[in-house]
């Protein structure tokens, strides 16, 4: 497969470092979920973060493009340092795409709406070019004749590419997937992970929570295991599935790959 | 070949033999009387809810029509045509009562010689209005800027006719005054107040501009949006200080229809972008404007509408220094929108609690602003959500209009009462029928709201799969 022409020419222009996170700590009122994460992706990483339920791996992607605040440490995502400067944020989340589990598309807008929505009013990018790279990414994602349909008419498949589709249209450097593919049918995880494959080809930086583990094994160049709030594990995916070195980690990897 | 029947003397077989061919449905399911058997006689419960209600369409119906239509007198010119005595038969409604003061109705006591300027008042607001209502229309901006930003203007110069004098307010009590000379006097303009218009503008445009860093704006940008907002007011009050040579009519004259649809339009178009702005106020993550918004809320919802009438009128003007007098009418009309956006603000508050975090998540991602997310994701969806609520409180709005009766504004039923005293009609039925034109004319305007907004939600939902 060819990569994205266009893709390709961002990915090239990003900083070596995409995303580090140094000494990461988050509390909900007294309760600790994220404790000293530290994580360096470089540019063009593709990272899969695994761990049980509420160990904090959502709230740790969440907080690369501000949608939570962390009250300790410091982010920084391509060059920019997430303060309380909201200016900042809407800058890093411009270089930030991020998918969420239940896609979050604007159910008022029709496929092709909201994949202009945010490069017309936050880039200012002429309508035309808007539609026609939203049509570029549609095909990417392989769904360029919904184009005029609204989410609802959509399976739920279709709509996690929409929402990927979506995202990529604002040209980011880095994307976050937050479990995109278990809200859905098994039949329909394969079209939402082979896209992401091809994203991955294609030389996207890459941060995905996921227990796709088929998934890990093919692109990820490194595998994160998070328990209550910490990175007990990090290895290249290879490694990690075969050796793992924390009790912890053997007993998440027995239970999840059968 | 049929291939649905097996042969005779096949056994029953479980699995289809073939494709089956679609068949018209049963005749006992269709026609009339399938539909009567279905949705009148299906049950004993049915069948007594059937009875009970022809019974109440007896009853209701033939009288009604009798004393409207049928017994009605549709001609005449005084109250010797309505009087049973008189004609000898019952009398229904007396319609010429209703012709006769068809005029006040409609104007009120406005002066007759200027009753074509509220007649152009009507015709604007239609023609501006349906194209704006019907969804095939282009230039829908151009057509809502147009309604809502020039057409108020236009109407309030045509109905009292504009000329306002605008006193002076910086250089005069400085002992500038008569340094401005009376050019702008030919033309109608208030001298005294233009040239302090402009250095405010400029005042605070500079303000705007030295405090812009302070919250991380542009200088320049600062600067041109003030101006630009002095710009757009100083047209609107330039729009009112020309002389265009329209008598002066005092809102004390208008009545009848007039100061209704006055009264219901500003509330309803007044309230609707109050309302929002109050709800988002409401929810807001800065204290103090939470803390204000649901203060104005609470305690606009906890007094009554002729409460906020009467102290309008009567007490206002006590504490008011006498310089500053508002027209009364203006008064009511503050109060009307004011009272109508606090309900308004809590409809639209329902909507806005009913989006889902996902949604704000997932226009934050895409790194919209917190006031674009608002404008293009969240309030759409929450709006057209409280379509009902919304057309609800304007339907209350336009049946409440009739409470400035208490505070002697002539609006429909205020000048039909004063008809209803005129000894030339004095009929057993003048009233009723007065009454009865009334219902007839808020029917047909809260009737009409209740389909627009029908017809709006089905075609705001067809993006609905379920
Ligand atoms: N807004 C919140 N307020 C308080 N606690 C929260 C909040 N959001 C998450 N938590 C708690 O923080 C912990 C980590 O949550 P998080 O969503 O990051 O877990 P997760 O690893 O993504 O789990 P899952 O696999 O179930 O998605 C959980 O215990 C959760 O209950
Ligand atoms: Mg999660």
């Amino acid at each position: 497969m060819s990569a994205d022409p266009i893709l390709a020419a961002d990915a090239a222009q990003a900083p070596a470092t995409a995303v580090e996170l140094i000494g990461v700590n988050k509390w909900y009122g007294d309760f600790h979920v994220l404790r000293d994460i530290n994580l360096t992706v470089k540019r063009g990483e593709r990272i899969v973060v695994c761990g049980p339920s509420g160990s904090g791996k959502s709230t740790m992607i969440r907080c690369i493009n501000r949608l939570e605040e962390h009250q300790r440490g410091k982010i920084v995502v391509d060059g920019i340092e997430l303060t309380n400067d909201l200016k900042r944020i809407d800058e890093v989340r411009r270089e930030v795409g991020m998918v969420f589990q239940h896609f979050n598309l604007f159910p008022h807008l029709t496929i092709l709406e909201n994949c202009i929505l945010a490069p017309t009013w936050v880039r200012k990018m002429p309508r035309k070019e808007a539609e026609d790279l939203a049509m570029h990414f549609l095909a990417k994602v392989k769904i360029p004749e919904q184009a005029g349909k609204y989410p609802g008419q959509l399976s739920g498949g279709q709509q996690q590419r929409v929402a990927i589709a979506r995202a990529l249209c604002m040209r980011p450097r880095i994307m976050l997937f937050d479990e995109p593919t278990s809200a859905l049918d098994p039949e329909m995880v394969k079209e939402v992970l082979e896209t992401m494959v091809s994203l991955a080809e294609d030389g996207m930086t890459m941060l995905c929570v996921t227990h796709e583990m088929g998934f890990a094994r093919q692109v990820a160049d490194r595998v994160i295991f998070m328990d209550a709030g910490q990175i007990i594990e990090m290895n290249e995916p290879n490694a990690f599935f075969s050796n793992p070195q924390h009790e912890r980690t053997r007993l998440f990897l027995s239970q999840i790959l059968h | 070949m049929d291939v649905s029947a097996p042969p005779a003397g096949t056994p029953a077989s479980f699995v289809s033999p073939g494709m089956i061919a679609p068949e018209p449905a049963p005749i006992s399911t269709r026609g009339p009387i399938a539909w009567s058997r279905a949705h009148l006689f299906g049950s004993p419960f049915q069948i007594i809810l059937t009875l009970f209600g022809l019974a109440v369409i007896y009853v209701v119906v033939p009288p009604v029509l009798r004393f409207f239509i049928f017994d009605a007198v549709f001609t005449g010119t005084g109250r010797n045509a309505c009087l049973p005595e008189v004609i000898g038969r019952p009398v229904g409604a007396c319609w010429p009562f209703i012709g006769a003061k068809f005029n006040q109705i409609v104007y009120g006591f406005y002066p007759e010689a200027e009753r074509w300027r509220v007649n152009l008042v009507y015709l604007i607001g239609v023609v501006l209005l349906a194209p704006l209502m019907i969804q095939k229309v282009p230039y829908k901006r151009l057509n809502a800027l147009l309604f809502f930003g020039a057409y108020p203007v236009a109407a309030y110069v045509l109905l009292t006719g504009g000329n306002l004098q605008l006193r002076g307010f910086l250089l005069s009590w400085v002992g500038l005054g008569p340094l401005v000379t009376t050019i702008g006097q030919a033309i109608g303009f208030s001298t005294g107040f233009w040239p302090d218009y402009v250095i405010s503008a400029l005042l605070v445009a500079a303000i705007a501009a030295a405090a812009a860093p302070v919250f991380a704006g542009s200088r320049k940008g600062a600067a041109k949006t003030a101006l630009g907002a002095f710009v757009i007011l100083g047209v609107v009050l330039a729009a009112v200080d020309i002389n265009f040579g329209l008598p002066w009519v005092e809102t004390r004259v208008w009545g009848g229809m007039l100061v209704t649809l006055v009264i219901a339009v500003t509330g309803i178009v007044a309230s609707l972008p109050l309302g929002i702005l109050l709800a988002l106020g409401r929810r807001s993550q800065m204290p103090l404007v939470r803390i204000a918004s649901t203060l104005f809320i609470e305690f606009w919802r906890g007094v009554p509408l002729i409460t906020v009438l009467f102290f309008a009128t009567y007490m206002l003007p006590l504490f008011l220094p006498g310089r500053f007098t508002i027209d009364g009418l203006l008064r009511a009309l503050v109060g009307v929108a004011l009272f109508a956006s606090a309900y308004m603000a809590e409809v639209v508050r329902g909507g806005l609690q009913a989006i889902p975090k996902g949604q704000y998540e997932g226009a934050q991602a895409l790194g919209l602003p917190g006031g674009l997310m608002m404008r293009l994701v969240v309030l759409p969806q929450a709006l057209k959500l409280v379509i009902p609520g919304i057309v609800n409180n304007f339907i209350g709005l336009f049946k409440d209009t009739t409470l400035v009766l208490i505070v002697s504004i002539f609006d429909l039923l205020g000048v039909l009462r004063a008809a209803f005293t005129d000894p030339a009609w004095a009929t057993p039925t003048t009233v009723v029928t007065g009454f009865g034109f009334a219902g007839l004319f808020y029917f047909v305007f809260c009737f009409g709201m209740s389909r627009y907004s029908m017809a709006l939600e089905k075609r705001l939902d067809r993006n609905r799969r379920h």
